[in-house]
C-alpha cells in the first residue's frame, strides 16, 4: 500500500521531537481518519467490537443528509427557482459556504485544543459542524456562523474538557448565542428567504394568527420557510429511522419528546389556548429536528434509561409550553432542550439515588 | 427444584475455532510453574530456592499478608527457576518434573471432620488458594465465615469449555468436593447449571440447585449471585470454579494432591481445537505445540484471560487456552467500510444480518480510546442492577463512598468484560474496576 508507506515515511516529522512535532495531534487525526490504527488490546478484553466513535458520528452525519438535501432544495424553492435541480443547485451554493465556515472554524479550534492537551482529536465535531449551519436561517452572515461556532466549541465544549464532557449541546449553544447576540439576523420576517422576499415562518404565523398559509402536506414535506435543516419533517423522519435502526439515538428519548409535545399540544388545544390541532406543533418549526438530532445527543441528555423518559417528555412539553405561553419567542425547542441539558444530571442523580437506595435496603434485610 | 432464572441481557460472541468434543492427553511438560500473579493482592514469600527437590503438594511460597495461605507445587521434581520481573517482583516459580511423580503426604480428612480440620487440609494442600472471596475477588480469608458459597457449573464466555464434557467422568470427585465446601459455610452451597444443558449437575445432592438461561455473562458466578442472593455491604461469599471443586474432591478421595485437569484449546489459530488433559501450571508449549507467528496465546477466554508468551505457562485460573490472530495491522478507512468480516453489536455494521456466522476476530482495538460518549449501551450487556458508567466514573475519581453505593462489592472485572467489548469509546473497563477494587482493599 503506497499510501501507508507515505504516511509511515512522514510520520517521524510529525512525531514528538520531529520538525513539525507541534502538529502531532493534527497529524494523528488525519492518520486515524485514513487508517484504523494498528493498536492492539493490552489490558482487559482481547477482542473488541469493530464499532468506534468515528463510525457512530459518521452514521449521525449520514442520518442528517436527507434533511440537508431537502433543506437545500427548499432554499431554492422558497426563492422561487423553477425546477428541482436548479432549485437544489441554488440552495447548495447558498448552503456550502456556511458548512465550510462552520467546519473550518470548529475543527481549527478542536485541533488547537487537542494539540495543546496532547489528546487525540475527537470526532464529535463532525456532527456539530454540520448541525450548526442546519439550525441557522439561510441569510445569516458567515461571520455570525463563525463567531457562534467558535463560542459553542470553546465555551460550550472545550472549557469542560472536550467531547463527552460538555453540559450543553454545542450546536444548539451556537444557535442560542447567535439568536440572542444577533437577534435581527436570526429571527423576524427578513431572514428566511435567500432572495429579497420577506415573510414570517409557519411557526410565527401560527403563533400570531393561529393559522398558517401553507398546507399540512407542505409543512410535512418541507416546502415552508425556516432554518435549513428543520423544515422537512419527512426528511427528518428518514434520519430518525436511520438513527433508531442503528441504535445510535435513544428511542426512549425520541419517543418521549414526541409524546410530551403532543400531550401538551392537546392540553393547550383542549383549554382553548391554541386554535390549531396539536400535531401542527410537530410539523412546523424545529420540533422534529430537535427531537431527532438534538435532544438525543447522548452526552448532554439524561444517561439512565428511566432518566431518558423523563428528560424526553420534559423537552417536548417545555417546548410547547414556551411556544404557546411565551409571547416573545415563537420557537421553544432550542431553549427547552438547553434547559433540559442543564437539568439532565439532576434527573440522573435521582434515578441513580434510587439504585443506591435499593442496594442499601439489602443491608437492612440481612440485619 | 428452584425456578429457572432467565436473563435477557448479555451477548454471545460467536468465534471460529470451538473445541471439538475430543480429549487428548498432553505430554508431560518440560516444566510447570506457579505464579502469584494469578491471584489478586498476594505478596509472595519464597520457601524454596533453585535446585531444591519438591514433591507434588510441597509449598513453594506463601502469602505474607496471611502466612497460612500456601502455594504448592502441582508436580514433583526440582525447582528449576525463580523468575523475577522489574524490582525483583516474583513472576513465577518453575519446577522441572520427575519422570515418576512423588506426592507429598498430606493430612487428608473427609467431610465428616471438623470445619477447622477441613480448613487446615485445604490450606496445607494449597487448594485453599482456589477459593475466591467476594467482595473483591481475592483468596478467601480462612478465618472468615461466608454467608454462602457459589459454584457455577458452566462457562458462557466465547469458546469456553463445556464442563459437561470436560468433567464427564468426575461426578464422584465433584460430589466429594461439594461435600467439603458445604462444611465451610453455615449458609447455603449454591450450584448453578445452564438450563437444557445440565448434564449430571441436576442429580448432585446436598446443594441448592439453580438453572440459568441467557447470554454471556450468564455463566459468571457474580451474575448468578446477583440473582440468587445479592451481596450487600458487610457480606462475604465464596466462590469456587467447578473444575477446582473436582480437584478438592480428588484430594479427599485419593489422599494426595492430583492437579490433573482438562482444558480446552480453542480459537481460530488453534491447529486442532480440542480438549487436553494437563497438570495445572503446565508450560503452554506442551499443550499447544508450535504456534505460528503473530498469534496471541491467551490463558483463559478472549474476554478476561491473560496474554501468555509461547514459552510461558497456563494460568492457575484458566480452564482454556485461546489462540487468536494479533491485529497489529492498519486498515484503510476501516471506520467507513462495510467490514463484513468483523463483528459488531451495532447495526451501524452488518453482522446483524448473519447471526449464526462464526467470526475470526483479531486483537485490534478497532479505534482509539475516547471519553464516555455513548450512554445506555453498557446496561444492556450486564444483567445486574448496576449503573456501569457511574460505577466506573466513581472508580476513576477514587470516590470510595460512591464506589460502595454503586455496587463495587457485587462486581468483578470479568463481569464487565462484555461491556468493555462493545464499548465504542474503547475504555479499559476491567482495568479501571480492578484499580478501584484494589483501592478499596487498601483503604478498608
Amino acid at each position: 500500500m503506497g499510501l501507508r508507506k507515505f504516511v509511515d515515511k512522514i510520520k517521524p516529522t510529525f512525531s514528538e521531537g520531529g520538525k513539525l512535532g507541534f502538529l502531532h495531534s493534527t497529524f494523528e487525526g488525519f492518520e486515524t481518519f485514513l487508517f484504523v490504527p494498528n493498536t492492539t488490546t493490552t489490558k482487559g478484553a482481547h477482542i473488541r467490537d469493530c464499532n468506534d466513535i468515528k463510525r457512530v458520528m459518521i452514521v449521525v452525519v449520514v442520518a442528517l443528509i436527507p434533511a440537508l438535501l431537502m433543506g437545500m432544495y427548499n432554499i431554492g424553492y422558497q426563492a422561487g427557482i423553477e425546477g428541482i435541480l436548479p432549485a437544489f443547485w441554488f440552495g447548495f451554493l447558498k448552503m456550502l459556504p456556511m458548512i465550510i465556515v462552520s467546519y473550518v472554524t470548529g475543527l481549527a479550534i478542536e485541533f488547537a485544543f487537542a494539540q495543546k492537551r496532547k489528546h487525540e482529536i475527537n470526532e464529535g465535531f463532525l456532527v456539530s459542524g454540520l448541525l450548526i449551519p442546519m439550525v441557522m436561517p439561510i441569510t445569516v452572515p458567515l461571520w455570525i456562523v463563525a463567531l457562534s461556532t467558535a463560542f459553542a466549541v470553546i465555551i460550550g465544549k472545550e472549557v469542560f474538557g472536550g467531547t463527552g464532557m460538555n453540559v450543553f449541546n454545542p450546536a444548539l449553544l451556537a444557535r442560542a448565542f447567535a439568536f440572542f447576540a444577533y437577534t435581527p439576523q436570526m429571527s423576524g420576517e427578513a431572514v428566511w428567504y435567500a432572495d429579497s422576499k420577506t415573510g414570517a415562518t409557519a411557526l410565527e404565523q401560527l403563533a400570531s394568527t393561529g393559522d398558517m398559509q401553507w398546507s399540512v402536506m407542505d409543512a410535512f414535506i418541507g416546502l415552508i420557510p425556516g432554518s435549513v435543516g428543520e423544515t422537512s419533517t419527512a426528511a427528518i423522519l428518514i434520519g430518525a429511522a436511520i438513527l433508531l435502526f442503528t441504535g445510535i439515538a435513544s428511542w426512549r428519548i425520541m419517543l418521549s419528546v414526541f409524546v410530551g409535545g403532543l400531550a401538551f399540544g392537546y392540553l393547550f388545544d383542549a383549554v382553548g389556548m391554541t386554535e390549531f390541532p396539536a400535531y401542527y406543533h410537530l410539523l412546523v418549526g424545529g420540533f422534529a429536528f430537535g427531537a431527532v438530532f438534538m435532544a438525543t445527543d447522548p452526552v448532554t441528555s439524561a444517561q439512565t434509561n428511566t432518566g431518558k423518559w423523563i428528560y424526553g417528555f420534559m423537552v417536548g412539553a417545555l417546548a410547547i409550553l414556551i411556544r404557546v405561553v411565551n409571547p416573545a419567542y415563537p420557537e421553544g425547542m432550542m431553549l427547552s432542550i438547553l434547559f433540559m441539558n442543564a437539568l439532565a444530571p439532576l434527573i440522573d442523580y435521582f434515578v441513580v439515588e434510587r439504585n443506591i437506595a435499593r442496594r442499601k435496603k439489602l443491608i437492612k434485610n440481612v440485619k | 427444584m428452584s425456578q429457572n432464572i432467565k436473563l435477557c441481557k448479555g451477548l454471545d460472541i460467536k468465534l471460529a475455532g470451538k473445541a471439538e468434543a475430543r480429549l487428548e492427553d498432553a505430554p508431560m511438560a518440560k516444566s510447570y510453574a506457579v505464579s502469584p500473579l494469578d491471584y489478586e493482592n498476594v505478596t509472595p514469600k519464597l520457601l524454596v530456592k533453585v535446585g531444591d527437590k519438591v514433591e507434588a503438594g510441597s509449598p513453594l511460597f506463601f502469602d505474607k499478608n496471611n502466612p497460612r495461605i500456601l502455594f504448592t507445587s502441582p508436580v514433583s521434581g526440582v525447582v528449576s527457576a525463580i523468575n523475577r520481573g522489574e524490582k525483583r517482583k516474583l513472576l513465577n516459580v518453575a519446577v522441572e518434573p520427575d519422570a515418576t511423580q512423588v506426592y507429598k503426604e498430606l493430612k487428608v480428612v473427609d467431610a465428616k471432620a471438623s470445619r477447622s480440620e477441613i480448613v487446615e487440609m485445604l490450606l496445607e494442600s494449597g487448594l485453599w488458594t482456589r477459593i475466591v472471596e467476594r467482595p473483591f475477588g481475592v483468596i478467601a480469608n480462612p478465618d472468615a465465615s461466608p454467608k454462602a458459597i457459589f459454584v457455577s457449573a458452566f462457562d458462557s464466555a466465547p469458546l469456553a469449555p463445556d464442563y459437561n464434557f470436560a468433567l464427564k467422568s468426575e461426578k464422584a470427585a465433584l460430589e466429594a468436593g461439594l461435600a467439603i465446601l458445604a462444611r465451610l459455610t453455615d449458609g447455603k452451597l449454591h450450584l448453578s447449571a445452564r438450563k437444557g444443558d445440565e448434564g449430571y449437575m441436576s442429580e448432585v445432592k446436598g446443594v441448592e440447585y439453580h438453572t440459568f438461561s441467557g447470554k454471556h455473562p450468564v455463566g459468571n458466578v457474580g451474575v448468578q449471585i446477583h440473582h440468587i442472593d445479592r451481596i450487600a455491604k458487610g457480606d462475604i461469599v465464596w466462590t469456587v470454579n467447578v473444575q477446582d471443586v473436582v480437584l478438592i474432591g480428588r484430594l479427599v478421595m485419593g489422599g494426595k494432591l492430583d492437579m490433573t485437569k482438562v482444558v480446552a484449546v480453542a480459537g481460530s489459530e488453534a491447529e486442532k481445537p480440542c480438549y487436553k488433559r494437563i497438570i495445572a501450571g503446565a508450560a503452554v508449549e506442551s499443550i499447544v505445540g508450535k504456534v505460528l507467528e503473530n498469534v496471541r496465546i491467551i490463558s483463559g477466554d478472549v474476554l478476561t484471560g491473560v496474554t501468555t508468551a509461547a514459552d510461558g505457562y497456563i494460568s492457575a485460573n484458566a480452564n482454556m487456552l485461546s489462540l487468536i490472530p494479533e491485529g497489529n495491522v492498519y486498515e484503510l478507512l476501516g471506520w467507513a467500510m462495510p467490514r463484513l468480516h468483523r463483528f459488531s453489536v451495532s447495526r451501524a455494521y452488518f453482522s446483524w444480518l448473519c447471526p449464526k456466522k462464526e467470526y475470526k476476530l483479531d486483537t485490534n482495538l478497532n479505534g482509539g480510546e475516547r471519553p464516555f460518549v455513548v450512554t445506555g449501551l453498557y446496561e444492556n450487556y450486564l444483567p445486574m442492577d448496576v449503573y456501569v458508567a457511574y460505577l466506573l466514573k466513581a472508580c476513576l475519581v477514587k470516590d470510595l463512598d460512591k464506589m460502595e453505593n454503586l455496587g463495587i462489592y457485587e462486581v468483578l472485572p470479568e463481569d464487565l468484560a462484555v461491556c468493555e467489548f462493545v464499548d465504542p469509546s474503547k475504555i479499559e473497563m476491567q482495568q479501571i474496576l480492578r484499580d478501584g477494587i484494589n483501592l478499596m482493599i487498601k483503604e478498608c
